[in-house]
């Protein structure tokens, strides 16, 4: 129990990391309505050219902006798939993920890992996020606003009122119609190939920052850290939706759902682990977690379905 | 305003599945034409439409808009020209949008779409006005989502979203179709209203050839892929479903699909 305690303010953290993925994830799941699978590679990739880039002697903020980046031109390679080549969105997504790991281990020069040196204090200094920033907080030997739930939360509300901004805005909205209606988009004069593909970049940029943070956290970017993180996003959004999708109705409440969502999910996690299951199981439990979520309103709309009406709120 | 030349479409050439769907159809509409479609199923009416507003490209012919080729353009482009109302309630709106987000949406047709905002606090104000038009309360309920509105109402919103920024061309697909019979009444009174007060070029297609006789200024009859019959001014002032039926008979040459058409 005391163990559980002591890891939650680490599983708070890599939540909020997360849940910042997750965000991406709920851009293309709910707002575009595309599944898109090109987040389990472009993770990785957002990481893997951070720590290359910083471990090169790149500033952060530089490092963190060229991963964003990175994501940008991930997200465009499975968007021109799906639209230009007439690939459906989950196989392009697929391809692109696939791609992506041969690109991953070419970034960081055929290597499984790439590690920061933490044990170096300029470089750890001149990190947003780490571990050890958790236990230095602890202790006592940095000041508080450099723990990680800080940070990412500050930064979190940060993107959230970037993104609030963005889908107020002509462009966002395209994007919203796009998702909701394509013929209604494309009637009213909406490139539909260009949002989707617009929306796809976008979510794969927040994705690859997500990764730039969670290889800061971990002080490493290492090849599989993507693996079976769209599962984990949905997840998020899903428990989000779930416990918030009630009484949050506000756009920026419904992002802010996502990151609790995932902040959840890592402390179910942590407790999992906690009760002494084996951590080669939590991809399994991941995978049923979310089967059952995504399932229920689906029996729901089967046996009850007087509760849900069509077209209304099925989207964000 | 529209010019329709000669244009062919086959779907699924080469297959078991072959459609010839338009058969080299020519129409041409005058600036304030407004031209009711009938023609039984199959012989092209959402044809023809679809392939004005771009849906997918023709085989043959070409397609004219205020004297500008848009047989090449892509659909979303076309829609700077077309206001587009469909037989399906669901099609003309965005369900987990709100009322005066999809109006927004509309209002900024064929314009290119940026960062500014999405709809600004004067938009609100004239969409409120605008809406009382309907005659549906909608006025009241600006914030509410398109997914919670009924089929007539949301038929009604489409409508006034495709005339929200005037169109050179107003494509109405059976748009009263889906509606019971008194709100299809009000919808068809509706666009009767805006359609004069904007004295909008206009193609409706209608499978009642009362409501075909009722509005507009000409008639077109479609069969087979083709414009069969192309009744306008005094004559078809004086047009009535006896009259139709005979001409499509003579049209079809034969008598049994003038039930057909009736029931269809």
């Amino acid at each position: 129990m005391l163990g559980f305690i002591n890891a939650l303010p680490g599983a708070v953290s890599q939540g909020l990391i997360w849940g910042i993925m997750a965000i991406g994830v709920y851009l293309t799941y709910k707002i575009l309505d595309v599944a898109d699978l090109t987040v389990d590679g472009s993770i990785c990739t957002g990481g893997a050219v951070f720590v290359v880039l910083f471990t090169g002697g790149v500033p952060m903020p530089l490092a963190m902006l060229a991963a964003f980046g990175i994501g940008l031109l991930a997200g465009l390679v499975t968007g021109l798939l799906h639209t230009f080549c007439g690939i459906p969105a989950i196989l392009a997504g697929i391809l692109t993920q696939l791609g992506l790991y041969s690109v991953n281990m070419a970034i960081m020069g055929m290597k499984a890992t790439v590690a920061i040196n933490v044990t170096n204090p300029d470089l750890l200094d001149q990190l947003l996020v780490s571990l050890r920033f958790v236990q230095d907080v602890a202790k006592g030997t940095r000041p508080f606003w450099r723990h990680p739930i800080f940070v990412v939360g500050l930064f979190t509300v940060v993107v959230i009122a970037a993104l609030y901004w963005f889908f107020g805005t002509e462009l966002g909205a395209s994007l919203r119609a796009t998702g909701s209606n394509q013929n209604m988009a494309r009637a009213q004069g909406i490139n539909t190939s260009f949002t989707t593909v617009l929306g796809l970049m976008l979510s794969n940029g927040m994705v690859a920052l997500s990764g730039a943070l969670l290889a800061q956290y971990t002080s490493a970017s290492e090849i599989n850290m993507g693996r079976g993180a769209i599962v984990i996003g949905l997840a998020a959004v899903i428990i989000g939706e779930v416990l918030f999708g009630k009484v949050f109705r506000n756009f920026s409440l419904k992002l802010l759902a996502v990151s609790i969502g995932a902040i959840i999910y890592y402390i179910v996690l942590q407790a999992v682990l906690a009760l002494g299951l084996n951590p080669n199981y939590l991809k399994l439990l991941s995978a049923v977690i979310v089967a059952i979520f995504l399932s229920v309103p689906y029996w729901k709309g089967k046996y009850f379905g007087k509760s849900l009406k069509k077209g209304a709120g099925s989207h964000a | 305003m529209l010019e329709v030349q000669d244009i062919y479409k086959t779907f699924n050439p080469g297959t078991v599945n072959e459609k010839r769907a338009l058969n080299g159809v020519s129409v041409t509409l005058n600036d304030g034409d407004f031209v009711t479609v009938i023609g039984g199923n199959g012989a092209g009416k959402s044809t023809l439409l679809n392939a004005i507003a771009g849906v997918w490209p023709v085989d043959r012919g070409a397609i004219l808009i205020d004297g500008q080729n848009v047989t090449r353009l892509p659909e979303h482009k076309r829609a700077k020209f077309i206001g587009r109302v469909f037989q399906d309630p669901m099609m003309g709106t965005a369900a987990s949008m709100q009322i005066e987000e999809n109006l927004a949406l509309a209002a900024r047709r064929g314009e290119s779409r940026t960062l500014r905002a999405g709809i600004t606090k004067a938009e609100r104000e004239t969409y409120r006005e605008l809406l009382k038009i309907l005659d549906l309360g909608l006025e009241d309920r600006l914030t509410s989502k398109v997914g919670l509105l009924s089929g007539g109402q949301r038929q009604a919103l489409t409508l006034l979203m495709a005339t929200l920024k005037k169109p050179k061309l107003l494509l109405l697909d059976e748009h009263t179709a889906a509606l019971d019979p008194k709100t299809a009444a009000k919808v068809l009174d509706t666009t009767e209203k805006i359609v004069q007060r904007d004295r909008l070029t206009t193609l409706m297609i209608t499978h009642n050839m009362r409501d075909a006789i009722a509005h507009g200024n000409r008639l077109i009859m479609m069969y087979e892929g083709r414009v069969a019959i192309d009744v306008s001014g005094e004559e078809k002032r004086k047009l009535t479903v006896e009259d139709l039926l005979a001409k499509f008979g003579q049209v079809s040459g034969s008598d049994e699909a003038n039930d057909k058409l009736l029931l269809s």
